[in-house]
């Protein structure tokens, strides 16, 4: 129940949300929703941690993850792109063969260990009283890298030349291709870059923040926290990231609340019955829902962040869109 | 200004797309520092001609030739890259994005980084030499559609576009705008632009153009023919193929007892800013009220406010019955009819059948609706009649109504509407996008109506149909009305005058 | 005279074709998932065998499929009535646990005597199963039609709590002397099996397919009438056409949203009912190798049509029973994935057509 311990704890899970759910805000941004991220996620983690073990490189892993993953997103890109097809029944598909995909390949990993993304204390920041123990000690690599990611995204997003053409794709499709931009090709990019990251929530799992391989359990609906995540943020990198870290110290504490005795000066009772942990399992889900009736009350309220074309094939000379 | 070389040659352009031949070896040329009309009817192939000199769709057959060079066209930054900007109908801007981030965009500056302050000071010189005046920082949607349009301008002019289409510019502005506009055009042509106008209101071609090529069901009628000596009736001859005339005809009537009453009614528009102002209105049995105004000044709120589609403050009552606030099934019960705006997105469902559109507003009551149960074989029948009745061309009343052209849905909706023989229609726009003949009979079938006595709210923009239906006018400028004219001697120019918000004195 | 392939808008849609994607997209998914095994060293041709073996072998592997059919058939329903009004209830599975849950309590706690007559202990789980899943739905129903909020991933989330619920009572107050799963219900609490009567008719020994799915035929055609017949069924297919369309028509949508939902978490109760009532006979974990999901695809491969579903849960039920034998475990998972993937995309046939053109017959 130390406060240090839960928050470091949150950062380090809260990456895995961190990078799944700002790969799909580039992804709805260009106005492509992709709920397949649990599916992606967990195949990147098969992936990742597969590769390590084969090749002894965790870098490798993290790197096949992405590419993998962002290939398998690349399928609903050519069935919501091209085909037009429903892009949340092409998510779902998308979900059941990333997830079908990693069990079959996954089998026979579980139970053996590899060689994962290294962890490490920052220099003079980590003497910090308090902040320094729980942002800049013991990290992985990863989680320093989400640090530096999520303001990088929304600076991308908001402040560069590019991430003005993707506002304006997921806005209006229809005015960026007047003006010669390419609205399928930036589209596709961006859906592989949703995919690459959801790969890279996956590796973030099975090579550093809770290692190794357990089936569906890897991933246990993280991605669809994500897409949560994603309307709860407003599409702004930055509120997923915070989010994400709020997320998993939530599951620290969950966690930790099952040791003590006494709570408060109360009797634990999950101390004398652990079976009610069940009820604190649920918290991480019911808050996801409370969530996102708050974020879906401020999208209704002031249409905050939400692409306009989200959701919406493009054809050239249909809809005004 | 006029050189040799033409500035644009088309040459027996053909475009089709699937069961349509939307241009037929088109020829037009544009010269140097004229402005040319592209005239025609909804649908003759105008949009589609232009888009594919601006390098949207790419024709079948012909050539394209502009300043004497041979082109071809893959995407719209080809021609862009030659010198073509087209300020489409339906503006090409996004909504929540800044002037400037809008004009920058498909750029290949600024690079990576976008110092946006910098560019709004070119912007501003930009709007300096053309008297385009508009704030670089404003959000898109901030803005009023006239202002809209100056950023569609100011985005070609930015691109150092000399040849300008402009789609129908004058459909969204208000007489006095669109004055402004064509000033803006002629000191764009005498900086030594070429402009290329598409319109179908006559009056405005002739004012405007030096030269006009007229298109009729995608084949030209009228070549490059100079405007001197052309009168109106000569053009709508060319455009429509026959002389036009008017031949519906309304009959004196005297009106009925009050049916619609709205007394002060405000209401908000989807951005939550006031788009009804204190309106009140009556309208009678066997009475066309038509509402007059430039587009987006309350108008769809305010048909929506009567069907229940909004909510208001104020009072809105039918024959007495207060139905402000009400869901809409209650204006439904009171025999209100409401032709949408949107015939698609709002009056009918695509992917159901002609048969399940006609029922969407009977399929509660005897005989359709029966118990828990919908009555189809009836429902069937009926809509076999209301085919036959309203002249709606289909292959069967089981075809999805989304396969029918626009005057063919549009009919299904009227005779949907009409056949429950309303007490008030809400009509809003009922003949836009129509052709001639499809234009005739919905008007015909709406003075139909007013003979036998029902109460109609006509919704226009079309200043002609107004004063052809309608037995008074009431002008709408920002959610207010700004007079009540009747529509026997309504001076067009005093219409147009409360149009722009100057009340009636 | 150059040949061009040309994609255009079709213009009408021949009656076979809709149907013949459908099996395209099956086969196809068939050679993918065999090419995929392959690679991975396993047998596609046994595992082939497997499949139809289970489908079309004996009586009593036939009965096996179709006892797997039984709760895929109703979760296929409740999918398909959802999605009809294009609400994507993904939480069917939650509602299935619901659903298993309450019937449970009738026999658990116990709501009814357990010596009354079958008939009314049935009855009463039947009741509890739909009004459990009916409170599964409402929720995501609910708050969706007040505060718009995603009914994609409240229904999910709503899984994993349902799941957790369930564990807690047979982790604790259920627990059957300390396992993790409640005691074996009284026999007055099974649904009758075509097995109870194998001392009168032979050929029904060991056949264990149970009255369940006589409740998914019912519930089919109750589904089929809703759908094509009545003025709900009217209702939700125009909101699901058009929403605004619906609105301008004075129909209350949110009302219909909840209403939906609940009927849509109702059917998927029933499966949960049928499920523990007719095969498991006890409340434990994993009732369901994700029948929720499964029946996502089931109703999309069935184009919505209550009685195609029936079909293709078939079809399905014979792809678990023989997932059962074919290793590895996720191949299930990705067969359908690859269903569904080559269902969508095969869809692009229905909307465009490819012929192939001479140039020159264009230019004419």
């Amino acid at each position: 129940m130390n406060p240090v311990i839960i928050l470091h704890a949150g950062l380090a899970t809260g990456t895995v949300l961190l990078f799944a759910a700002i790969g799909e805000i580039f992804a709805e941004r260009s106005g492509i929703l992709n709920l397949g991220i649990e599916g992606m996620m967990l195949f990147g983690a098969m992936a990742a941690f597969s590769t390590s073990f084969s090749t002894g490189s965790p870098w490798t892993g993290v790197l096949v993850a992405m590419l993998a993953a962002g290939f398998l997103s690349i399928l609903h890109g050519l069935v919501t792109i091209h085909f037009q097809a429903d892009q949340v029944v092409s998510g779902l598909s998308l979900t059941f063969l990333g997830t079908g995909l990693a069990l079959v390949l996954g089998e026979g990993l579980t139970g053996q260990t590899v060689a994962l993304i290294p962890s490490f204390d920052i220099p003079l920041l980590s003497a910090i009283p308090f902040i320094g123990p729980a942002f800049f000690e013991d990290h992985s690599i990863l989680v320093y890298a989400g640090y530096v990611f999520a303001p990088l995204s929304w600076y991308y997003i908001h402040k560069t030349r590019p991430g003005m053409h993707l506002r304006a794709i997921g806005e209006k499709p229809a005015a960026a291709d007047t003006l010669g931009i390419d609205v399928y090709g930036t589209r596709y990019f961006y859906v592989f870059v949703g995919g690459a990251l959801a790969g890279l929530a996956g590796a973030t799992i099975s090579l550093s923040v809770s290692p190794g391989w357990y089936s569906a359990q890897t991933t246990s609906g993280q991605g669809w926290i994500a897409v949560a995540l994603v309307i709860f943020a407003q599409w702004n990198p930055l509120r997923a990231a915070l989010g994400g870290y709020l997320f998993g110290a939530l599951r620290r504490l969950i966690l930790d609340l099952q040791g003590p005795k006494l709570l408060l000066g109360f009797v634990n009772p999950l101390y004398i019955n652990s079976n009610y942990s069940f009820f604190l399992k649920m918290t991480p889900f019911i808050l996801t829902i409370v969530a996102l009736i708050f974020g879906s009350r401020a999208v209704a309220k002031k249409r905050a962040g939400s692409p306009s074309a989200l959701g919406l094939p493009f054809i050239r000379g249909e809809r005004g869109m | 200004m006029t050189s040799t070389i033409p500035a644009v040659a088309l040459k027996d352009i053909t475009i089709r797309f699937p069961g349509v031949l939307a241009n037929d070896k088109v020829n037009l040329t544009l010269e140097q520092g004229e402005v040319h009309a592209l005239l025609g009817e909804n649908g003759a192939g105008k949009s589609t001609l232009m888009n594919a000199l601006a390098g949207l769709y790419k024709p079948v057959s012909g050539t394209m030739n502009v300043h004497g060079k041979l082109v071809d066209f893959n995407s719209p930054k080809d021609a862009i890259a030659k010198g073509i900007g087209m300020v489409h109908q339906h503006f090409m801007l996004v909504p929540t994005q800044t002037v400037t981030e809008n004009i920058l965009l498909g750029l290949n500056e600024p690079k990576f980084f976008m110092r946006l302050s910098e560019y709004d000071e070119k912007i501003r010189a930009l709007q300096e030499q053309y008297g385009l005046f508009v704030d670089p920082r404003a959000k898109i949607w901030q803005l009023t559609v006239g202002e809209q349009q100056r950023v569609e301008i100011l985005k070609t002019l930015y691109r150092g576009a000399d040849i300008l289409i402009m789609d129908e510019p004058t459909a969204v502005l208000a007489p006095q705008e669109i004055e402004d506009l064509m000033g803006t055009m002629r000191s764009m042509v005498n900086q030594g632009k070429s402009i290329i106008f598409i319109s179908h209101k006559l009056h405005e071609v002739t004012a405007v153009a030096d030269r006009v090529t007229v298109l009729r069901k995608g084949v030209v009628t009228a070549g490059g023919q100079s405007m001197d000596g052309v009168t109106k009736e000569d053009l709508a001859q060319l455009m429509v193929g026959r002389d036009v005339v008017f031949t519906v005809k309304k009959e004196p009537q005297e009106p009925g007892e009050v049916v619609l009453k709205m007394n002060d009614v405000h209401a908000m528009n989807d951005k939550l800013l006031p788009a009804l102002q204190g309106i009140s209105l009556n309208v009678r049995a066997g009475e066309i009220l038509g509402i007059a105004g430039v587009g987006g000044n309350g108008q769809s709120e305010l048909a929506e406010v009567i069907t229940g589609l909004r909510a208001c403050e104020g009072r809105v009552s039918i024959s007495g019955v207060e139905i402000s606030n009400q869901p809409p099934i209650t204006a439904i019960q009171l025999n209100v009819s409401h032709i949408p705006e949107d015939r698609t997105a709002v009056g009918s469902a695509p992917n159901l059948s002609i048969t399940d559109n006609t029922i969407m507003k009977s399929y509660c009551q005897d005989p359709i609706g029966n118990g828990w149960s919908i009555d189809f074989t009836r429902a069937g029948e009926r809509a076999r009649k209301l085919k036959d009745k309203y002249d709606i061309l289909a292959p069967s009343v089981e075809t999805p109504a989304g396969k029918l052209s626009g005057g063919n849905l549009q009919k299904v909706i009227l005779a949907r509407e009409i056949s429950s023989e309303p007490k008030l229609i809400v009509a809003m726009q009922p003949t836009r996008g129509l052709d001639v003949g499809a234009i005739e009979s919905i008007q015909t079938l709406l003075l139909e109506q007013r003979e036998k006595g029902t109460a109609i709210l006509l919704i226009s923009e079309e200043l002609e149909e107004l004063l052809t239906l309608s037995d008074r006018i009431a002008v709408i400028s920002e959610g207010m009305i700004m007079g009540t004219l009747d529509a026997e001697d309504a001076d067009i120019n005093k219409i147009g005058l409360m149009m722009t918000g100057v009340a009636e004195s | 005279m150059a040949l061009q392939l040309k994609v255009e808008k079709r213009v009408d849609v021949p009656k076979w074709l809709p149907l013949a994607t459908s099996i395209g997209s099956v086969i196809l998914a068939f050679i993918i998932g065999g090419v995929i095994l392959k690679f991975i060293g396993g047998q596609p041709l046994v595992a082939m065998k497997f499949f139809f073996q289970a489908v079309f072998g004996s009586w009593a592997v036939f009965s096996d499929t179709m006892v797997k059919a039984t709760p895929l058939i109703i979760v296929g329903l409740a999918c398909a009535v959802a999605f009809k009004m294009r609400l994507w209830n993904i939480g069917a599975e939650g509602q299935f646990y619901a659903g298993a849950f309450g019937a449970s309590m009738v026999v658990l706690v116990p709501l009814v005597p357990m010596d009354s007559p079958k008939v009314i202990v049935i009855g009463a789980m039947m009741v509890m199963g739909m009004l459990f899943g009916a409170l599964w739905g409402f929720f995501p129903g609910y708050l969706k039609a007040k505060f718009h909020v995603n009914e994609i991933i409240t229904t999910l989330m709503l899984n994993y709590i349902a799941i957790l619920w369930n564990n807690f009572w047979i982790f604790d107050k259920w627990s059957d002397g300390g396992f993790q799963m409640s005691p074996t219900f009284d026999r007055v609490a099974w649904l009758p099996r075509l097995a109870d009567y194998a001392r009168e008719y032979k050929i029904f020994s060991g056949v264990t397919l149970h009255l369940g799915v006589l409740f998914g035929i019912a519930a089919a055609v109750l589904v089929w009438w809703i759908l094509q017949k009545s003025r709900w069924g009217y209702e939700i297919k125009l909101i699901g056409d058009n929403p605004k369309a619906a609105r301008y028509a004075g129909i209350n949508i949110a009302r219909n949203i909840t209403l939906v939902m609940m009927f849509s978490g109702a059917l998927a109760g029933l499966a949960g009912m049928s499920e523990i009532s007719g095969v498991v006979h006890r409340l434990q974990e994993s009732i369901s190798p994700g029948y929720g999901f499964t029946g996502i695809i089931v109703a999309w491969l069935a184009k919505l049509n209550p009685f195609a579903i029936i079909i293709v849960s078939i079809l399905f039920g014979g792809l678990i029973v023989a997932g059962r034998e074919i290793q590895p475990a996720g191949l299930s998972f990705l067969l359908q994935g690859i269903i569904l993937f080559m269902l969508i995309s095969s869809d692009v046939l229905l909307r465009y057509r490819i012929r192939i053109v001479r140039a020159q017959e264009e230019a004419a």
